[in-house]
C-alpha cells in the first residue's frame, strides 16, 4: 500500500501573532513554525496503516525551502521519503490542490491522507478540491479508518453520533482530532531521517497557471474582551442583564 | 565566526526533549517528588525515545550525539523536573569514564548492553569522609593474582539502588596521593557489594541516592580502566563532559522558575496593578532572564569546546558555577514573587527551590568550581 500524506508548515498555534502593517497577512518573521497538527495525525495514521498492511509512506509539502523541516519531522516519525514542491509566491487552495494533483499523478498512491484543515488559515478546502481533480472518492474528518482489500471504512463524528462510510481506493481521507495521538519522533528516528530522501520539485516546472483566484485582503484581531464586573447581588445582576446587556 | 543558531537537527532534538518534558516528565514530577519512588515508567519511555545513553558512540550501539546536542536535551529535561532528569542522566556520569578510558573490549562489554535494554549504572567516587577532596578517599583495591580485592565505603551515589554496575575510584597505592588512585568497573551482583537505604534528600527526590559498602569484593583485573594510577585523571576527565550537562539541567530549572514567575506576576494584583508593574518585581525577573541566557551561553560554549576536541575544564567550571548559583537564586526569587503561595506545595516553585540547591553541591561544589577557576587564573 502506498500512502501519500500532505504536511503544511504553519505558524505555531501557541505563538502570539502579529498582523503585518499592510493588514494583508500575518507576520511570520521570528514566529515559531510547526507542522499542521492535523497533518501529524495523518502521518501517524499512515504509519499505523503501513505497519499493519505493509507499504510505503511518502510525505509531500508545498512551500518554501523551509518546509523541508516539517517533512523531516514526518520522516523522523517514520515516513519513508519526502517530496517538496517549491513555491514561494502566494497560492490559494485551488493552486495548492493543482500542484498536489501533479504529485499524486506521479506517485499513484492508494490513499492520500490529509489534515482536515490547516490551523493557520482554516480553509478546509484543499483535500476536497484534490479529490475532485483526481476523480477520487473522499471521506473527510475521519475518527477511525480501516482498510480491507480495496475498501476503506471510515467513521466520522457527526452531531450526536457516528457516521460510517465505505470508500473505494484510491481515495482521499482527511483526519479529525480524535483519530489518534501522533507518536514522538524518537532520537534514533531523527538521526535516521537525515538519510532519507526528499525529492525537490519546482512548482513552475509543472507549467500550471497558479495565479490565485482568492486573495487574503484584510486581517484584524477580534475586539478586545472587556473586563468583567463583579456585582454585589442577584438583583443587580438581573437589572444589569436587562438594561445593559439587554439579554433578558 | 560566532554563531548561536542551532542546526535543524538540534532544533528537532530540543523539540522532542521539550515535548517529552512537557507531556511525560511534568505530569509525574509532583508525584515522584512526593513519594520519592523511582520513576521507572518515565525512564522507560525516555529510553524508548532514545533520550537515555544517546552519547554512547555508534560503534557501541549508541547514537554518538555530541556534547552540545546532549546539553540541549538536558536543558529541556531539567525544565521538566531535575529530579527525574538526574535519574535519566546520571548514567552518563558512569559511562563517560568508560567511553574516555575504556578498551574496545571493555566498551563492548559495559556500554553495548545499554543499546538494547534500559540499564542503570552509577558513578561512585564520594565517600563518607571524602567529597570535595577526592584524593582523601579510603576505599582500597589490592591486587591478588588476576583479581583486585576491594574494601571501602561510598556515599551519595546517584542511581546506586538500580544500577547494574558502578564506576568506582579506589586507592591502589595509599601513599601516592592522586597518582595512587585507580578506576574500576564493579558489577552490582557480586559477593561483598551491599547497597544502603535510599537517602531522604531535600530535593530531586525522584533520584536515588545511596551509600555502597564493598567488603572483600573480588573484581577481575580486566575491570581496571586504563592503568593503575590513572583513576584520578579518568574521574576528573569525566567531569569535563558531565559538568556542561549538569549545568544545562540547572538552566532548565532556572528557566522553569522564571516562566512561573512571569505568569504569576502577570496574574497577581497588589495595590491595584499586576505584580510586574512594580519595579521591585519586574527587575527581579529581568535579572532572572539575563542570568538564564548567560548560563545557557556558558553551557553551550563549554559543550561546543568539547565537540571541537578542545580543553574545556575552565569553561565547564564557569558554566557549572554560574548556572548552579543562578538557578538557586532564581528559584529563591521565584518563591519570593509568589509570596505565601510560593512557600506552599500546591504551587510549583517551592519544589524548584528545593531541587536547585543540589546543583551547588554535586559534581563539584560551587566553591570547588571557584578553586578550579582560580587555579587556572593563577597558574604559571
Ligand atoms: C543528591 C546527591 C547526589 C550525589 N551523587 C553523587 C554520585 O553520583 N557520585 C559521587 O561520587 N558523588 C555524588 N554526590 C556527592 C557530591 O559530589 C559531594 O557531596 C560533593 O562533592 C561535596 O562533597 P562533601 O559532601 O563531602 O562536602 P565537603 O567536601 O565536606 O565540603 C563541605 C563544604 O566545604 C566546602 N569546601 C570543601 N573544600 C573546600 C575548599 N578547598 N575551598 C573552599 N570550600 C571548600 C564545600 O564547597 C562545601 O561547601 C552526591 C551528593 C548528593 C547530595
Amino acid at each position: 500500500m502506498k500512502i501519500l500524506v500532505t504536511v503544511k508548515r504553519v505558524t505555531d498555534y501557541e505563538a502570539r501573532l502579529k498582523i503585518k502593517p499592510s493588514g494583508e497577512g500575518i507576520e511570520t518573521d521570528g514566529v515559531n513554525m510547526i507542522a499542521n497538527p492535523f497533518d501529524e495525525i495523518a502521518v501517524e495514521e499512515a504509519l499505523r496503516l503501513v505497519e499493519k498492511h505493509g507499504g510505503e509512506v511518502c510525505v509531500v509539502s508545498v512551500g518554501a525551502t523551509e518546509a523541508a523541516t516539517q517533512i523531516r519531522s514526518a520522516l523522523a516519525m517514520g515516513a519513508d521519503r519526502g517530496v517538496l514542491v517549491l513555491h514561494d509566491q502566494p497560492l490559494d487552495c485551488s493552486g495548492i490542490s493543482l500542484l498536489l494533483e501533479q504529485v499524486a499523478l506521479q506517485e499513484k498512491p492508494d490513499i492520500i491522507l490529509m489534515g482536515k484543515q490547516a490551523v493557520d488559515d482554516d480553509s478546509h478546502q484543499v483535500a476536497e478540491m484534490l479529490a475532485e481533480r483526481l476523480g477520487f472518492g473522499q471521506a473527510t474528518q475521519a475518527n477511525k479508518i480501516s482498510i480491507e482489500g480495496n475498501l476503506a471504512t471510515v467513521a466520522r463524528e457527526a452531531d450526536g453520533g457516528i457516521e460510517t462510510l465505505g470508500v473505494q481506493l484510491p481515495c482521499v481521507i482527511t483526519t479529525d482530532l480524535r483519530l489518534n495521538t501522533p507518536r514522538y519522533a524518537s532520537l534514533p528516528g531523527i538521526m535516521k531521517a537525515k538519510k532519507k530522501p526528499i525529492d525537490e520539485k519546482k512548482a513552475a516546472d509543472f507549467g500550471l497557471d497558479l495565479t490565485p483566484k482568492v486573495r487574503m485582503t484584510h486581517f484584524e484581531f477580534p475586539p478586545k474582551k472587556q473586563a468583567g464586573q463583579i456585582v454585589p447581588d442577584v438583583t443587580t445582576l438581573l437589572a444589569k442583564l436587562r438594561t445593559e446587556a439587554k439579554v433578558l | 565566526m560566532i554563531g548561536f543558531e542551532l542546526s535543524e537537527d538540534q532544533k528537532q532534538l530540543r523539540h522532542l526533549a521539550h515535548e517529552f518534558a512537557k507531556d511525560e516528565i511534568r505530569k509525574k514530577a509532583a508525584h515522584y517528588d512526593e513519594t520519592g519512588d523511582w520513576p521507572s515508567d518515565v525512564l522507560g519511555k525516555a529510553f524508548e525515545l532514545g533520550l537515555v545513553n544517546a552519547h554512547i558512540p555508534t560503534e557501541y550501539g549508541g547514537l554518538g550525539l555530541g556534547a552540545l546536542d546532549g546539553a540541549i536535551i538536558e536543558e529541556e529535561l531539567g525544565w521538566g523536573c531535575t529530579g527525574i532528569a538526574t535519574a535519566i542522566t546520571a548514567n552518563s556520569l558512569a559511562q563517560i569514564p568508560v567511553i574516555v578510558a575504556g578498551s574496545d573490549e571493555q566498551k563492548r562489554k559495559w556500554l553495548a548492553p545499554f543499546a538494547s535494554e534500559h540499564h542503570i549504572c552509577a558513578y561512585a567516587v564520594t565517600e563518607p569522609s571524602a567529597g570535595s577532596d577526592v584524593a582523601a578517599i579510603q576505599t582500597i583495591a589490592v591486587k591478588k593474582g588476576d583479581k583486585y580485592v576491594l574494601n571501602g565505603q561510598k556515599m551519595w551515589i546517584t542511581g546506586a539502588g538500580h544500577a547494574s554496575w558502578y564506576f568506582v575510584l579506589a586507592k591502589t597505592d595509599k601513599d601516592a596521593g592522586h597518582k595512587g588512585m585507580s578506576a574500576f568497573i564493579v558489577p552490582k551482583n557480586i559477593p561483598g557489594v551491599t547497597i544502603g537505604k535510599k537517602e531522604r534528600n531535600m530535593g530531586q527526590c525522584a533520584s536515588d541516592t545511596r551509600g555502597i559498602t564493598f567488603e572483600d569484593v573480588e573484581i577481575p583485573v580486566e575491570n581496571l580502566l586504563g592503568k593503575e594510577g590513572d583513576g584520578f585523571v579518568i574521574a576528573m576527565k569525566a567531569f569535563d563532559h558531565t559538568r556542561p550537562l549538569v549545568a544545562a539541567a540547572a538552566v532548565g530549572l532556572a528557566r522553569a522558575a522564571m516562566e512561573h514567575a512571569i505568569s504569576y506576576a502577570k496574574e497577581r494584583k497588589t495595590f491595584g496593578k499586576p505584580l510586574w508593574h512594580h519595579e521591585g518585581i519586574s527587575f527581579m525577573i529581568a535579572d532572572m532572564a539575563s542570568d538564564v541566557e548567560a548560563s545557557r551561553l556558558l553551557v553551550w560554549k563549554s559543550a561546543s569546546l568539547l565537540d571541537q576536541k578542545k580543553k574545556n575544564t575552565l569553561v565547564a567550571a564557569y558554566a557549572k558555577r554560574f548556572a548552579a548559583d543562578s538557578a538557586m537564586r532564581i528559584a529563591t526569587d521565584a518563591v519570593q514573587v509568589f509570596g505565601g503561595n510560593g512557600f506552599n506545595r500546591e504551587y510549583p516553585v517551592e519544589k524548584l527551590m528545593r531541587d536547585a540547591k543540589i546543583f551547588q553541591i554535586y559534581e563539584g561544589t560551587s566553591q570547588i568550581q571557584r578553586v578550579i577557576i582560580a587555579r587556572e587564573l593563577f597558574a604559571g
